[in-house]
């Protein structure tokens, strides 16, 4: 029986086409897949199901009816239920002040934390309701989400790229919950653009590519690779690597120690490493584990005791930003627009950014533009950005693109040791690849990368060796050969599940 | 119904067109507003923007521009840098007060001591030393207990405004001047005094200077590292500091030069045209090189017209009330409205203007 059917959906901004003539349906109780990359308008089509975009043309039906819905209450009303990749709950309030809030119709005040218990008892989501959000991890903040939709008893269920922010068994979690609901008869439309997860969940898949569904299949009956490359459009190279025998000692912490910069930042507790020349090392973690602190402080954007990190036996810990690019330590920060590149500057401009001292592009203060120009413009031909020109803002290039250029800049000023956060979060399948694959050719010549990174498949891809950063602490490292995504979880605190055990009690 | 919708890029045409576009607006605005004053508006019009320039008198006003014109672009030049940087020096006016009153001493000092070389170089000196202590105070203020440099630079003019008048009574007060209030007159003081370099041109150190800070301004902007900084800062800050820019040394570096540059203004106009250290000396140039320095995009060849145009309007305001009997607040409103009009028209940079139809709910 079929629950949603779209056929014809259009919808066109200006200067884009999200979605061009797109047809599915989804049947009760049915896992759906929604594959494409980053701007293959998976987005643009669910906010059109939920109410938040009005298509140009096309139709939906919903059991039969014309389905229309002018704003998400209208597709709420309808049984539509959404949980957003990004959360959109209060860090003060408790679990059940936040569900309540999120209502169209909340039930009573001391009935709510009952109705919590109940669903989250029945769906296995560990939750307590008296829990201040502030103080839940990721997993948790979107157990909050997912129990919000089902109090509303919805009968299709909405996720967006609802992994990208848990380990792997708070995901083992939630994929026993989908599947539960689905047996229920419950439909759930699912955005994400891991295939191995697709695999294993998904009952159909429908592929987006620029706009345009360009296939489907069954994930089951179909290959990782086969899907992937439906989705790019090409066949995909895997990344080459050498594993290397790391030479010596480029960069040591040792108990290096920050306090939180912010009330909702992560402070860094006594990290010890050791990073060795030729060597790839994997830090992995969720967001929000001090990844953002670490690389500040390797980078220089904060400065601690001088002892607290070493670069070739020469204390460093309060050098700015240039004194340790001068010394080869360079960075790539997660976030491109806005910190790794200024938006509303050139690619030129851009290039300056951080490659002034190790590509002497100023002199005496004075900038040679001419230089800069050149060193922008061979970025963009080493890495493959597509840019009109150099001249070109950022904000207008492409998340990949963009992170392109960010990587190429660090690594084409032949840094010795280059730490990246979330090399390649919102990049196209092809553009990660090849990212990937420039970490791999900048460790081969003997540098030492640091990755910082929530995907773990990435690691294991690129790494040598891989550590877990939990709450600001760094556990020690260790290979990655034959490391499991198992024990990876539990490095990464299956302990933190633990926590919400009390929840039954 | 008319609706804006934000462009995605900022708009290269209207960022350049927006001025010109701004003044046209004015101008009709203007003449509204002088025609239910009852007066003929173009001859208003002709009066503000024609006469000074190419009108019968125009060879007495055009040095009276220059004159208004230099210390405006010289104090705006230096907010340009500080606003780029997202760095608030709202008290322009107090330092260009300190600058005139540290300079004016360090000239009365060697009086009657003539000898031009020791003394004028010296009160130039003292002079932009004095702004830049004084734009100094919000700047450490703000490294150090993050206060608002906005709030304390704008109470330092009122203090500034104390301080010339005490002095003007007190320690400056010139001992020939039979007990008025009022320094010795400096532009009399040969070896002080900042006189027109040609004579009747209007063209003194001070339009010097303003047309040198203009040159420097626009060569640091665009090729130099602190001028990347100051643009990098105020664009994207979390980009500056992964860049490496020491946020706090570019508040002290950006709100010493804006005083320093204040602080140069003060003192050529205390030795030239205003002459002495009086309590009406200040002529609110620190303020309106704010307006001057908006006007101008935060662009030093932007700032050199916009001042210039700023100077016409107070000189054609003056020649308006004197022929056409036009009362000096309708001159002030006049002002108002075109500061009023770029506001407006500098929407357009940033969003464009679509007619929308009403949606059907």
């Amino acid at each position: 029986m079929t629950l949603l059917e779209i056929s014809g959906l259009t919808k066109a901004y200006p200067g884009v086409v999200a979605n061009k003539n797109v047809s599915f349906s989804i049947g009760k109780g049915e896992i759906h897949a929604l594959l494409g990359e980053n701007g293959a308008g998976k987005s643009t089509l669910v906010k059109t199901i939920y109410g938040l975009v009005r298509p140009d043309s096309g139709t939906m039906t919903m059991k039969g009816q014309p389905f229309t819905p002018t704003d998400p209450r209208a597709a709420r009303a309808s049984g539509v239920a959404m949980v957003f990749q990004h959360f959109s709950l209060f860090d003060a309030l408790t679990v059940s002040e936040n569900i309540a809030l999120g209502m169209d119709n909340p039930p009573l005040r001391r009935d709510i934390a009952a109705r919590i218990q109940e669903v989250s008892r029945t769906y296995g989501l560990p939750l307590d309701p008296m829990m201040v959000v502030g103080d839940l991890s990721a997993g948790e903040r979107q157990r909050v989400e997912i129990v919000r939709c089902l109090l509303q008893s919805p009968e299709l269920l909405i996720m967006d790229e609802p992994t990208s922010v848990l380990t792997p068994q708070e995901v083992s979690i939630l994929f026993e919950t989908l599947r539960l609901l689905s047996s229920e008869g419950t439909s759930i439309l699912y955005i994400s653009h891991k295939l191995e997860e697709i695999r294993t969940l998904c009952h159909h898949a429908t592929i987006l590519r620029h706009g345009v569904v360009v296939g489907t299949c069954v994930p089951k009956q179909t290959t990782s690779r086969e899907m992937a490359e439906l989705m790019v459009g090409a066949t995909l190279q895997a990344p080459k690597r050498d594993h290397a025998t790391p030479g010596t000692a480029l960069l040591r912490l040792q108990g290096l120690s920050v306090p939180a910069p912010h009330e909702f930042g992560t402070a860094l507790k006594d990290i010890t490493l050791t990073v060795r020349a030729g060597e790839v090392l994997g830090i992995g973690g969720v967001a929000g584990n001090g990844q953002d602190e670490l690389v500040a402080a390797l980078s220089g954007e904060t400065t601690v005791p001088d002892d607290m990190i070493e670069w070739q036996g020469k204390a460093i810990g309060r050098l700015m930003p240039n004194d340790r690019r001068a010394l080869g330590l360079c960075a790539a920060p997660e976030e491109r627009n806005g910190h790794a590149a200024a938006p509303d500057m050139t690619l030129t401009e851009n290039a300056l950014l951080t490659g002034r001292t190790r590509m002497q592009l100023a002199n005496r203060g004075i900038i040679d533009w001419a230089k800069t120009r050149e060193f922008a413009q061979t970025i963009i031909e080493a890495f493959d950005v597509r840019t009109p020109s150099t001249e070109t803002n950022a904000r207008s290039l492409s998340g990949g693109n963009l992170q392109k250029f960010v990587i190429g800049r660090e690594i084409l000023q032949r840094s010795r040791l280059l730490i990246v956060n979330q090399p390649t979060w919102g990049v196209d399948a092809a553009a990660a690849a090849a990212i990937r694959q420039s970490l791999l050719d900048l460790a081969a010549e003997g540098s030492a990368v640091v990755v910082i990174s929530q995907d773990l498949d990435e690691i294991l891809e690129v790494a040598d060796s891989f550590a877990a950063l939990t709450d600001g602490r760094l556990s020690p490292p260790v290979s990655t050969k034959g490391l499991s995504l198992d024990q990876i979880g539990m490095m990464l605190g299956g302990a933190h599940d633990m926590e919400t055990a009390h929840v039954d009690a | 119904m008319l609706t804006l919708e934000k462009r995605p890029h900022r708009s290269a045409f209207w960022t350049w067109a927006a001025p010109p576009v701004a003044v046209l607006l004015t101008i009709l605005f203007g003449m509204v507003l002088f025609l239910i004053l009852g007066k003929d508006p173009v001859i208003a019009i002709k009066a503000i923007f024609w006469d000074p320039v190419f009108g019968e008198f125009a060879f007495y006003y055009r040095p009276e521009i220059v004159k208004k014109a230099a210390p405006l672009v010289l104090i705006a030049t230096g907010l340009a840098f500080g606003f780029r940087a997202g760095i608030w020096n709202i008290g322009a006016e107090g330092q260009y007060i300190i600058g005139a009153i540290c300079g004016a001493g360090v000239a009365l000092a060697f009086y009657p001591l003539e000898a031009r070389w020791i003394v004028f170089p010296l009160a130039i000196v003292a002079g932009a030393l004095g702004g830049m202590i004084w734009a100094a105070i919000p700047a450490i203020l703000r490294i150090y207990f993050k206060t608002n440099e906005i709030l304390v630079s704008l109470m330092l003019v009122y203090v500034a405004q104390v301080l010339i008048t005490a002095f003007a009574s007190g320690l400056l007060r010139s001992p020939d001047g039979h007990g008025f209030p009022g320094s010795r007159n400096l532009s009399q003081y040969s070896a002080a005094a900042n006189l027109d370099l040609i004579s009747g041109t209007g063209m003194h150190w001070g339009v010097v200077a303003a047309l040198v800070a203009v040159l420097i301004a626009f060569f640091v902007l665009t090729r130099h590292q602190f001028g990347f900084d100051v643009r990098l800062t105020g664009q994207s800050p979390r980009a500056a500091a992964f860049s490496g820019i020491n946020p706090n040394r570019l508040v002290l570096f950006s709100m010493a030069l804006s005083g320093g540059l204040a602080g140069l203004a003060g003192i050529f106009e205390v030795t030239g045209p205003a002459g002495q250290i009086l309590a009406s000396f200040p002529k609110f140039y620190g303020f309106t090189a704010i307006i001057v320095a908006f006007l101008g995009r935060l662009h030093p060849l932007g700032i050199l017209l916009a001042g210039l145009l700023m100077a016409l309007t107070y000189i054609g305001g003056e020649v308006a009330q004197d022929n056409l009997q036009l009362p000096a607040a309708a001159i002030l409103t006049f002002q108002g409205m075109l500061l009023f009009a770029i506001l407006a028209v500098d929407t357009l940079t940033m969003y464009r203007l679509r007619r929308s139809r009403k949606e059907v709910r």
